[in-house]
């Protein structure tokens, strides 16, 4: 089956509902807009997430993972948006010619005019951080955990052990606990935690769960169910220290210990790749290499909140849009630069003269830092010293320009974000 | 009922024993103390399909290995299993163990290896732009290949229970006893009788012959470790590239495996029988040891798993396939290491053969069929093949693991099957759901869930790989 549609949007998570209504809002009619969402309703992983805290920036409250989503699954409802579930992207083109397959329609293969990449991420693996030891039951990542507990309503564990101390495990330290388990332990191997300040608080201080930083687990116990695991202390080299083990019984063990961008399907698009993100590389309307291609939401960065993923989202759906109502020639296209102790900015290219006061450049941090400068040089020019508080590697910082500031963006050729820690 | 043959261990040369045997009129029945096939050495191993060159000229490793690989690539036809012919080339780091390499060359020579021969550096690059630059040359022999060694196993099981053979799991031999016309085998609860038995038991094979006071030989435990890597790092070797062998064995491999990763390992340490942990040291040696052939190796991040497996090595140097001095309807497989799944066809035939020396009567069950019916893959199909099928049965248009397109059809078919999967990792190991980069974090909640359903238990019945290795502890308050 082959079927024709102006803007085809890959996932129907956070970032695919809010790039539709983007979209939508931007002019494209509900029946030119095609979500794939491979799972079996809308909402994605905010589905799984029932604790409160999305929402606070977007709409000043408080709400669940669940009822944030269906405040955006509502709207594409009413609006009649088109959506498929149950459909897995198997393959796609920099033709934007993209096969998916479904119980309901086989095979299909789709011809789009443009298409927003919004599939989100996956977590890392234990095989990927070659943690030695068995291979007993009870090792899951905190997402697959969460699933257990807050979509099938099991308790995976009743002692844990947490790696990684990401948003999830934190969360789900605080989430196994109320279910009656015993967490043990979360260890981080970096010296701070790469979650978010309020969710170490709320989720770890508040039921005395020890956060161990700089420490790692070395090995894994148990042959059918796990039985424990062995701790150590990294030092500086991130290696553990001879000396420094601890075994910790336990029956699970969760890994929090990373997302990465689930980009499979966008490979074959061809389309340029940051290696620090492992997102596509895109403009300041979120357009990848690849005219009409565009990419929004962790598929291309990993963010902190969900309110971040909707604003960006919204604007790939309306960039794409634009693309197939005006026909956005290919421009020239500048170069943002992170350096210092900034590791990565999206967007990666910008446009300089649409660049406004609006226009958000997004960035991380390697470590943490208190009191510092950040700088903005624009082809070498310093346009902005602003100072830090704080920042750290678990909270993306945002900036914008306005003024003379913006008016050496909207010329430039190369835009630089860097860490001063001269003071 | 008292069963014709017995075969004790569903590792891949049990099944295919056991498959061979349903090819005569006989009552067959295969045990295994774990809950599937393939739940030791033949789930954790290079799945390499040796040519032959290795082994001593004359031993019964180089003759069973010669046969059994060119009898591999017609039986995974038969049995739908993931094999391909990927010759392998030794390379010759040195000029100084040139000679080595000459006598390898020699070996397999002599024990009937086709079409073998040394290539030399330029040849060599070209077929491994990314082998090492102090590659000088390379032994090379087109008639290797690659196999999924579990799916063999289980694929063999399946097709002998299809046969006629009976199965049972999760039977640990306690006992073994001659009586007056049968031969009795026992776990403590249960008892199986067979006028023949054949013990394919692996590492614990030393153990059934002590236990029939037989015990003649030793079986040391080596351990393998090994890091597999995502198929996006595949392309970087064509063939399998092994070192010079040293006493230590074939050496640290770098090769694709069939189902289209990147494999490097193993190592091999002797260990304890249960000792299939992987280790930083040993993770560190296979490292190194795949960098010195491929400086290029892609970076560890691109590990999806590690795991370790063990090989039974022999006292004796060689397979040992013999019948017991004490119960002569009894005979020992043991010390069934390497080469012993490139064997394995040739040692199913061998040991029947045996048998019928041994009295086994053999007549020809005209009813044998050899292929498994065909297994359903979406990834595999056309475009019209995968329309047809999602019309027929819409649950093979239901991807539940999306590393490897696996569909929700192939995993009920899986759990459906003769000798059927019954927990997270049997499915794994017959589909390859969970087998992907995101290591079964998105699909194992799926696989469960589909497994409960079809098997009418609750989830938290549902185990990682049987006995106690329950993934939940019932439900939330």
């Amino acid at each position: 089956m082959t079927e024709n549609i102006k803007i085809a949007i890959i996932g129907g998570g956070p970032a695919g509902l809010a790039a539709a209504l983007g979209a939508y809002k931007q002019g494209v009619s509900e029946n030119d807009i095609l979500i794939i969402e491979r799972d079996s309703c809308l909402g994605g992983i905010l589905n799984q997430c029932i604790h409160a805290g999305f929402g606070l920036h977007r709409f000043g409250e408080e709400l669940t993972g669940p009822e944030y989503a269906e405040r955006f699954i509502k709207q594409v409802e009413d609006t009649k948006i088109g959506y498929v579930t149950d459909a897995m992207v198997l393959s796609m083109t920099k033709e934007k010619e993209i096969t998916y397959i479904s119980p309901s329609k086989g095979l299909v293969h789709l011809k789009a005019e443009a298409v927003i990449l919004a599939m989100g991420c996956r977590e890392r693996t234990r095989g990927a951080l070659n943690i030695p030891g068995s291979r007993p039951a009870g090792i899951f990542s905190a997402g697959t955990a969460q699933r257990f507990v807050n979509i099938e309503g099991y308790l995976p564990g009743k002692e844990v052990v947490i790696l990684g101390s990401g948003d999830i495990g934190l969360i789900m330290a605080r989430r196994m606990t109320l279910e009656g388990a015993k967490v043990k332990a979360v260890c981080e191997l970096m010296p701070y935690s790469s979650g978010l300040a309020r969710n170490i608080a709320q989720c770890l201080d508040d039921f005395d769960i020890p956060l161990k930083l700089s420490h790692t687990v070395v090995d894994i116990h148990g042959k059918d169910r796990l039985t424990g695991v062995t701790i150590a202390k990294v030092g500086s080299d991130l290696k553990p220290i001879k000396g420094t083990e601890e075994m910790i019984e336990c029956d699970t063990l969760l890994l929090s210990v990373g997302l990465i961008p689930e980009n499979e399907a966008s490979k074959g698009a061809e389309i340029e790749f940051d290696k620090i993100t492992s997102g596509a590389v895109v403009d300041n309307f979120r357009q990848t290499s690849v005219n009409g291609i565009f990419a929004c939401g962790n598929v291309l960065h990993v963010h902190d909140l969900v309110d971040f993923v909707s604003a960006e989202s919204e604007l790939a759906g309306r960039s794409a849009a634009k693309y197939v109502t005006d026909r956005i020639k290919s421009c020239n296209k500048s170069i943002t630069k992170p350096t210092g102790g900034v590791r990565y900015i999206v967007p990666q290219r910008y446009i300089p003269e649409t660049v406004d006061e609006k226009t958000e450049f997004f960035f991380r941090v390697g470590k943490n830092y208190r009191n510092v400068y950040l700088k903005v040089f624009c082809d070498g020019k310093e346009i902005m010293k602003k100072k830090l508080l704080r920042a750290a590697p678990g909270e993306m910082e945002h900036i914008t320009f306005k003024g003379q500031a913006l008016d050496a963006v909207r010329i430039s050729k190369e835009l630089e974000i860097t860490i001063d820690e001269e003071v | 009922m008292i069963y014709d043959v017995l075969v004790i261990g569903a590792g891949v040369t049990g099944t295919l024993i056991a498959r061979e045997l349903t090819k005569y009129n006989l009552n067959v029945c295969f045990i295994d103390k774990g809950p599937d096939a393939a739940n030791a050495s033949s789930r954790a191993n290079s799945g390499i399909v040796h040519a032959g060159f290795d082994a001593e000229s004359g031993s019964l490793k180089a003759k069973l290995n010669v046969r059994g690989c060119a009898m591999m690539k017609d039986l995974a036809r038969d049995l739908d299993v993931a094999y391909r012919n990927t010759p392998s080339l030794v390379i010759c780091l040195s000029e100084d163990d040139r000679g080595t390499l000459e006598e390898l060359y020699e070996r397999g020579i002599k024990n009937g290896v086709p079409n073998l021969r040394i290539i030399e550096k330029d040849e060599l690059r070209e077929l491994e732009p990314n082998v090492s630059e102090n590659a000088v040359a390379a032994l090379y022999a087109p008639s290797a290949g690659i196999v999924s060694p579990y799916e063999l196993a289980i694929a063999a099981g399946e097709n002998a229970v299809q046969n006629g053979a009976d199965y049972f799991f999760e039977f640990e031999v306690k006992s073994i006893n001659e009586e007056k016309d049968f031969i009795a085998v026992s776990d403590g609860n249960r008892c199986v009788c067979a006028k023949y038995v054949v013990s394919a038991c692996g590492i614990r094979s030393d153990e059934i012959a002590e236990m029939t006071e037989d015990k003649d030989f030793d079986i040391i435990p080596r351990k393998g470790e090994y890091m597999l890597f995502d198929k996006s790092c595949a392309g970087i070797v064509k063939n399998v590239l092994f070192p010079l062998p040293s006493k230590k064995g074939k050496g640290i491999l770098v090769a694709p495996t069939a189902d289209g990763n990147l494999l490097v390992g193993p190592n091999a340490n002797i260990v304890e029988k249960d000792d299939t942990d992987t280790t930083t040291a040993g993770l560190d040696e296979i490292h190194k040891g795949a960098l010195s052939l491929v400086p290029s190796l892609p970076p560890l991040k691109n590990v999806i798993t590690s795991f370790a497996g063990l090989r039974a090595t022999p006292s004796t140097g060689d397979f040992i396939i013999k019948q017991s001095n004490t119960i002569s309807n009894l005979l020992h497989l043991a010390g069934i290491e390497s080469p012993g799944l490139a064997s394995s066809p040739a040692i199913a035939e061998y040991v029947v053969q045996k048998l019928s020396e041994m009295g086994l009567e053999l007549t020809e069950n005209k009813k044998f069929e050899p292929t498994r019916p065909k297994v359903t893959r979406i990834r595999e199909l056309s475009d019209k093949e995968i329309q047809e099928k999602i019309k027929e049965d819409p649950s093979y248009g239901k991807i539940v693991c999306r590393c490897e397109t696996i569909t929700e059809g192939e995993i009920i078919d899986a759990i459906r099957r003769p000798m059927g999967a019954r927990s997270v990792d049997a499915v794994k190991r017959r589909t390859r759901a969970g087998m992907g980069r995101c290591q079964g974090g998105f699909c194992m909640p799926r696989v469960t869930e589909i497994l409960a359903r079809e098997l009418g238990l609750d989830l938290s019945d549902i185990t990682k790989y049987g006995k106690e290795s329950k993934l939940l502890f019932g439900k939330i308050k």
